[in-house]
């Protein structure tokens, strides 16, 4: 067990005044790496964290991934604000992309430890035919899109020349995407979502949205809250088709008392959906249909003059049993129309330049944390944290908990004196990456820096009845922050 | 939801946070608040990310039967939240909805911890894939 108690913690404190103090670099202003640095500087006295993220601001995914209708889940900023407020010894240098403007071999040789929080930068494929079409677009651009990412601000969906929005996986990002397009729009402009977005999605024709899966419905993947708010959407209707029901109510029966998440996610399922009708009222203020599919997975991708027109699925069946089931296709397959589609079957991480990445699994190969050096001494005292060292999966909660793992491995290193390096311990390492940066020309964007821009993001939005108005173009980010 | 240390005007109570990942602490709180901002008041690491709102599961505690039997009922969005938390067992609560009385002096509660299944992200409830 790799797990420090308090109590060597506390020791750690006592002895760590006649030792040297570790300077730790993280890669990455998400919650992976900023819930490593609370949790270092928690249990290493002394310590300097230094979390440097490649944009002008902070906090990786709970800006540009959690969605605006879900302001409490933003909170979670306030701790890291805190971090940099109230410990002199944490730092933010943003607008330093690591692997272009600095080498990881230049950060470790000017940090005890690199820790890798880069978080999940692109998405997968289906990687079938068609799937090049125009209107075929990631449920992470269109996110992107909604929520002022600067590389996703001009993504500019077309909402307006389609009834249906097809969305290819299920999970909560599926939903979260579900949710925007067919929530209320008056009541989104109040939110933090982008003015951009919001005049988009006021002249959307949308009134459709069918969230497609593989598996069935004892596995999806949304969680109960998400499921919970659709079937409360306003002016919205939510389907599952009759067989899938009775899949959902057979499956019940199979379920331990442990099961208790899975079990009151099933009933709320065959509670709150009705079997998909022939809709009565198309009209574009009639009502919107939220469908959830189950057992199809896409073949094909359907097109005209360039254009995705629907997707043609297989039918699939399942095998194995309920938590690892397998989903293989029976034989069938029929088309579900749609000309938006949108695919979110899942983040991917890419590699930075020259550090650890392992392929196969697209993560930073590690050991609870620690970068599985073998026997390359070049690879020690690198570590990863966030979903680059889980994967893309989870919540703040299980980012936060694999943070604290990760933290918990550097303190156990350092103790073990296994952070050692040469140019430790003398205050100029301090500076060094920042002279570093200064003769590269390289911007870098403070704390207090990154505050200016907030207030500007802060005051545009009074302006607009909404909490903030993202900056979403680097530029005008760095104008604001008086660079 | 709570943000209770206005009301918080009821006479001193200790509580107990213990876990695999802390070292037993005793605490002293006011009736009126709740078992999150005990914690925070006193150090103890509860993380209540979302500051008390229902949108994390940070706060979860594992809450002695006895106590657990005689709180108010939970509403329905903090069982959902709940349904996310790592080591969820039958006396699980959110520490940011359990308003603290005079009944729960001594009470001791515990923080789930690796040992508790903290760091298995791997089962499709607790850790939606995106
Ligand atoms: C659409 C969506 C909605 C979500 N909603 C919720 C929710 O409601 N509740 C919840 O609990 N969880 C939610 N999550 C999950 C949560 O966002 C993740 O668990 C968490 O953000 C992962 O943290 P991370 O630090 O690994 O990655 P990220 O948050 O992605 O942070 C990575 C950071 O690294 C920076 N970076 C990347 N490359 C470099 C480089 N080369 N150099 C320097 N910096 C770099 C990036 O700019 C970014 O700031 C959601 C996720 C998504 C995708
Ligand atoms: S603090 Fe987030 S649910 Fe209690």
């Amino acid at each position: 067990r790799l797990f420090v108690t308090l109590t060597n913690v506390r020791l750690s404190k006592t002895f760590s005044t006649t030792r040297k103090v570790p300077r730790v670099c993280v890669v990455g202003s998400g919650p992976g790496g900023f819930y490593t640095a609370q949790r270092l500087t928690k249990i290493i006295e002394d310590v300097h964290v230094d979390i440097i993220d490649r944009l002008p601001v902070p906090y990786g995914l709970v800006r540009f991934g959690v969605a605006p209708d879900h302001p409490e889940v933003k909170n979670v900023i306030h701790h890291f604000d805190k971090l940099c407020t109230e410990n002199h010894r944490v730092r933010f240098l943003g607008n330093v992309d690591v692997g272009i403007d600095v080498s990881v071999e230049e950060l470790r040789a000017r940090y005890s430890a690199v820790v890798f929080a880069y978080g999940a930068d692109d998405d997968k494929h289906f990687g079938i035919k068609g799937e090049d079409a125009k209107g075929i677009l990631s449920a992470r651009s269109f996110v992107g899109w909604y929520n002022g990412s600067p590389a996703h601000r001009d993504l500019n969906p077309n909402l307006q020349g389609t009834d249906t929005v097809v969305i290819f996986g299920q999970g909560n990002v599926a939903i979260d995407c579900a949710r925007i397009l067919l929530s209320d729009v008056d009541a989104l402009s109040k939110t933090d979502v982008c003015s951009h977005a919001i005049k988009v999605l006021t002249k959307s024709k949308v009134r459709k949205v069918v969230v497609v899966g593989r598996r069935g419905p004892m596995q999806a993947a949304f969680t109960i809250k998400e499921l919970r708010e659709m079937t409360k959407l306003t002016n919205t209707t939510t389907h599952v088709s009759e067989s899938d029901i009775q899949t959902a109510k057979e499956g019940l029966e199979l379920l331990e008392k442990s099961d208790r998440p899975r079990k009151r996610i099933t009933e709320l399922m065959i509670k709150s959906s009705i079997p998909p009708r022939e809709s009565q009222d198309t009209s574009a203020d009639g009502p919107r249909e939220f469908h959830i599919v189950f057992h199809r997975s896409p073949v094909e991708f359907l097109q005209q003059d360039g254009h995705v027109t629907g997707a043609k699925v297989a039918h699939m069946k399942l095998e194995g049993d309920l938590k690892s089931a397998r989903a293989v296709p029976t034989g069938a397959s029929d088309i579900i129309k749609g000309q938006l589609i949108l695919r979110s079957i899942g983040y991917k991480s890419l590699p930075i330049a020259s550090a650890p990445f392992d392929h196969a699994q697209g993560i930073v190969p590690n050991i609870h944390g620690s970068v599985d050096s073998g026997v390359d001494p070049s690879l020690a005292r690198l570590y990863c944290s966030g979903w680059v060292k889980t994967g893309p999966v989870g919540v703040i909660l299980s980012t936060m908990n694999a943070a604290f793992e990760t933290a918990n491995v550097i303190h156990k290193d350092w103790m073990d004196g296994k952070l050692e390096t040469a140019t430790e311990s003398t205050s100029s390492s301090m500076t060094s990456l920042d002279s570093l940066l200064t003769d590269r020309k390289v911007e870098v964007i403070s704390f207090m820096d990154w505050k200016r821009i907030e207030a500007e993001e802060i005051s545009m939005g009074q302006a607009l009845g909404k909490p903030c108005e993202k900056i979403t173009d680097i530029h005008e980010m760095m104008k604001a922050a008086g660079k | 939801f709570f943000h209770s240390h206005s009301q918080a005007l009821g006479d001193t109570i200790k509580i107990t946070f213990y876990g695999s990942d802390i070292d037993e602490e005793t605490v002293e709180c006011e009736e009126g608040t709740t078992v999150l901002e005990a914690a925070h008041d006193n150090d103890v690491e509860l993380e209540g990310a979302c500051e008390g709102t229902l949108a994390c599961s940070t706060c979860h505690v594992i809450v002695p039967k006895e106590h657990f039997d005689a709180l108010p009922d939970m509403e329905e969005e903090e069982e959902d939240m709940l349904d996310l938390a790592c080591g969820l067992e039958d006396t699980s609560r959110l520490g940011c909805q359990i308003v603290l009385n005079k009944t729960h002096d001594g009470m001791r509660l515990k923080i789930p911890g690796g040992d508790d299944a903290r760091y298995k992200i791997d089962s499709p409830v607790s850790a939606p894939a995106p």
